[in-house]
């Protein structure tokens, strides 16, 4: 159907959750009344938490007839990997959304163990758990009524980026609604779009660089403190202060919203450009501001940092380079 | 094939380098295990180069630098080893055996204390066998 009295056809739109919980899907919401003027330009054709809409509806939609999906979560089972698939085929742009399909997220944390051990931990040994013949869920089972399948849990949990190629990605958990708008305008008017590939909603910077703390260059740490071990001043560097920051290792964009409301920078917006992974960036970093010379008071100090892979990798395992724990 | 370990090794220009250039102008013996990279100190050593080493299948890693005090830069081999201490720890908890990655500290004189660290660590990888992350990796990427 061609209609030339229309200049601006509405562009379609689809959002989809993988291994996510739904914050991205509700920061799409959090878009208060700009969510009018999205769907003022465009048509939601797919959005599992706020339409009925079937996955059979999906895949028979034409290819490339999704002008831009919204891809929220990490693959973890052969579900979120079959739309991933589907949808990339489905969409002209495939936006990594969040997190979760920009590094693997939270979910990726799940990297730090093997699916036995989870299953083994879930089925068999949580104190919640009462399972004596140790059943565990199986991908297919026969009833009378046919053969009923579910998804096939995997063994690693995978950044979009590594399932299906991926035009941009906006990271966040969640993204902030502000960026999203901007994004969204960029892709209706095609004006601003960077090159395919590109982090978009972010900026260029660190977050120290938007961070108004007071800061001087000269950091020294005698010990590292959790932020509950510390009263915070509200106004130094928390890194100045001993306090773990990711700023320094993360890229700017969310407006530094933690550090505004006191609490020390977690590392949802990935590392900054020319840098690929956020956790050897806050190790360099760290590594020049542990104040001690030798290596009996060095591993003190190093000692005060209870968990550093999963700190330093809270939202980006899977798309670090060791990517997961070595099995 | 039988496995022969690969060591990738960061050596700073001013000390270690020239320690390792001693032990091949002294025509010493030792394993032919190391691929040598220089460096212009020791503080430069990234950990994004020490993991980039591992994820690309190197067995071990050894960082060598100036002994302490002698740093050409003052103080660039004490930064050294702070991040040193610290990506020890996190590849220990990513899976890696700690032998793996290495930190010494050889001066321009000790051509003779390379040749034996390049002996003890490659002796110490072939009992270690292979490193597992490649296999490891294998699985991780679903895109055809």
């Amino acid at each position: 159907m061609s209609d030339s009295s229309i200049p601006n056809p509405k562009i379609k739109l689809a959002v989809y959750w993988g291994s996510a919980c739904g914050g991205c899907c509700v920061s799409v919401l959090d878009t208060h009344e700009k969510l009018l003027d999205i769907v003022n330009a465009a048509d939601l054709v797919f959005w599992p938490i706020a339409m009925d809409i079937k996955y059979k509806d999906v895949e028979a939609m034409a290819d490339q007839s999704i002008d831009l999906t919204l891809f929220n979560g990490a693959v973890r089972n052969s579900e979120n990997k079959h739309m991933a698939e589907v949808l990339r085929k489905k969409s002209k742009v495939l936006v990594a959304y969040g997190a979760c399909a920009y590094m693997g997220g939270i979910p990726g944390l799940a990297n730090f163990h093997s699916r036995e051990e989870i299953f083994k931990r879930v089925y068999e040994e949580s104190e919640s758990t009462l399972n004596p013949d140790k059943v565990r869920p199986v991908e297919e089972f026969e009833v009378k009524e046919g053969v009923l399948k579910i998804p096939e849990f995997f063994n690693d949990v995978y950044t979009l980026n590594q399932v299906v190629d991926v035009d941009y990605f906006i990271p966040g958990c969640p993204p902030q609604s502000e960026r999203l708008v901007e994004v969204f305008t960029a892709v209706i008017t095609g004006i601003g779009l960077p090159p395919k590939g590109s982090v978009v909603g972010a900026l260029e910077k660190t977050n120290c660089d938007e961070c108004l703390r007071k800061k001087t260059d000269n950091k020294v740490i005698k010990r590292f403190y959790r932020p509950w071990e510390i009263e915070d001043d509200k106004e130094t560097c928390f890194l100045e202060q001993g306090v773990i920051c990711m700023g320094p290792a993360t890229r700017g964009g969310c407006g530094v919203r933690c550090v505004t409301g006191h609490s020390p920078c977690r590392g949802c917006y990935g590392p900054p450009p020319n840098s690929t992974d956020p956790g050897a960036k806050m190790m360099s970093s760290i590594g020049t501001m542990i104040d001690a010379d030798s290596p009996e008071e060095i591993d003190e100090i190093i000692e005060t940092i209870v968990d550093p892979a999963g700190l330093f990798y809270r939202f980006s395992l899977p798309g670090s380079i060791l990517g997961r724990k070595v099995l | 094939m039988s496995y022969r370990p690969t060591i990738v090794a960061f050596l700073c220009n001013w000390c270690a380098y020239t320690g390792a250039d001693l032990a091949g102008t002294s025509r010493l013996h030792y394993a032919p295990n190391i691929r040598i990279i220089r460096v212009m100190c020791s503080g430069r050593v990234e950990p994004t180069f020490i993991l980039k080493a591992f994820q690309q299948g190197a067995d071990g890693v050894l960082v060598c630098g100036c002994h302490p005090g002698d740093c050409h830069y003052h103080e660039g081999n004490y930064k050294c080893l702070r991040r040193f201490k610290l990506i020890q720890k996190y590849v220990d908890q990513m899976g890696i055996e700690k032998d793996r990655l290495r930190l010494e500290w050889i001066s321009a004189s000790e051509g003779q204390q390379f040749a034996e660290l390049v002996n003890n660590m490659t002796k110490t990888l072939l009992l270690l066998g292979p490193v597992k992350i490649q296999r490891s990796l294998e699985v991780q990427h679903l895109k055809q």
